[in-house]
């Protein structure tokens, strides 16, 4: 699995970590439902340390998509929902 | 659906989107390459733009920090010569800056890091870019437009994707830095009224009162000098003419 942090880059993560992974991303969403941003904070947190912990940081010439992507450290539960709207945040 | 997942589905339309709009899928790697280069440019301007603020940020806290030395001089120039509504003046006037300079102090911060993750995000966006550039040459010279498909879709689809990444990073260095310029314009007011200067300005009413003071005093030590002077002489006129009278 490629994992992209924004900001930050994309992370080649090995099978074996993607449950314990999945379980963190799962209850993000509960955090982001639910406006919660202190929960939203520490899980974010709580879920980049695991991936730059247990993924290897791919090339910076890598061209391929990742299959997931995650939101940088600072973002906070707004900028998250922004960026989840229709359009997106993301310029073109 | 986690979040990573749903995140993820917002870039990936985003790219189908770039996909989508040329007929020969070979076009869309020329087309996509254009963009990427319009993108570098704009994130170069961006990262000469954020140097700027911060540069400026950096200019402004030096000016406050030497009026800040300057009414800390002053304040005790003042205290010196028992003027404690001048001193107080001048803790008062340096107490403002000093609050200004922590505020100075963080904003550059953010611009700081805000600008280290630009040229971080510039560095891999210009090395993927390179990537592409020579991969949009292999495919086009390798494949038909029928077999070229799917390795265009992956490659676009991969630098869509770093663009968009490093279009939120522009994105919120631009914001960071257009809230800095207003507000290190509202600083340059206050500097121009006056309101933060030290008090060694020309208009400044309490270094005004020091130097009459200071000028004051050196008038009085010249004064006593003089008829000091004077008092010698005139005891010595004095005495010759006592000293005349008796012989």
């Amino acid at each position: 699995m490629i994992i992209r942090i924004l900001g930050e880059g994309q992370f080649e993560i090995p099978a074996e970590a993607m449950d314990e992974l999945n379980a963190m991303d799962e209850s993000l969403t509960s955090a982001i439902d639910s406006n919660d941003e202190e929960a939203f904070r520490s899980g974010l947190s709580q879920l980049l340390t695991g991936i730059r912990e247990k993924g290897s940081v791919l090339a910076d010439d890598y061209l391929g998509p990742s299959d997931l992507v995650l939101p940088g450290e600072d973002a906070t539960v707004e900028e998250v929902k922004e960026l989840l709207t229709d359009e997106g945040l993301i310029p073109d | 659906m986690g979040l990573a997942q749903r995140v993820s589905a917002i870039f990936k339309a985003k790219a189908s989107k770039a996909l989508d709009k040329a007929e020969d899928p070979r076009e869309t790697l020329d087309y996509s390459y254009e963009k990427q280069l319009e993108l570098l440019q704009k994130v170069r301007r961006g990262l000469t733009d954020v140097a700027t603020s911060r540069k400026r940020v950096e200019l402004q806290a030096q000016q406050l920090k030497a009026s800040a030395e300057k009414l800390e001089d002053q304040a005790k120039q003042a205290l010196g010569q028992n003027r404690e509504d001048l001193a107080r003046e001048a803790v008062s006037r340096r107490t403002s800056i000093v609050s200004q300079l922590s505020d100075l102090k963080a904003q550059h911060d953010q611009l700081r890091s805000e600008e280290d993750k630009l040229s971080d995000a510039s560095r891999r966006l210009q090395a993927k870019v390179d990537a592409f550039r020579i991969r949009k040459e292999t495919i086009k010279a390798t494949y038909t437009a029928a077999e070229a498909s799917t390795r265009i879709s992956e490659a676009v689809t991969g630098i869509s994707e770093e663009m968009g990444d490093v279009g939120l990073a522009m994105q919120r260095a631009q914001n960071k830095t257009e809230q800095m310029k207003a507000r290190a314009g509202a600083l340059d007011e206050m500097i121009a009224s006056g309101a933060l200067e030290d008090l060694s300005q020309s208009t400044d009413p309490i270094q005004a009162q020091l130097d009459s003071y200071n000028q004051s005093t050196g008038v009085e030590l010249e004064l006593d000098r003089l008829k000091k002077e004077l008092g010698e002489g005139s005891d010595q006129k004095t005495l010759e003419a006592k000293e005349g009278g008796s012989a």
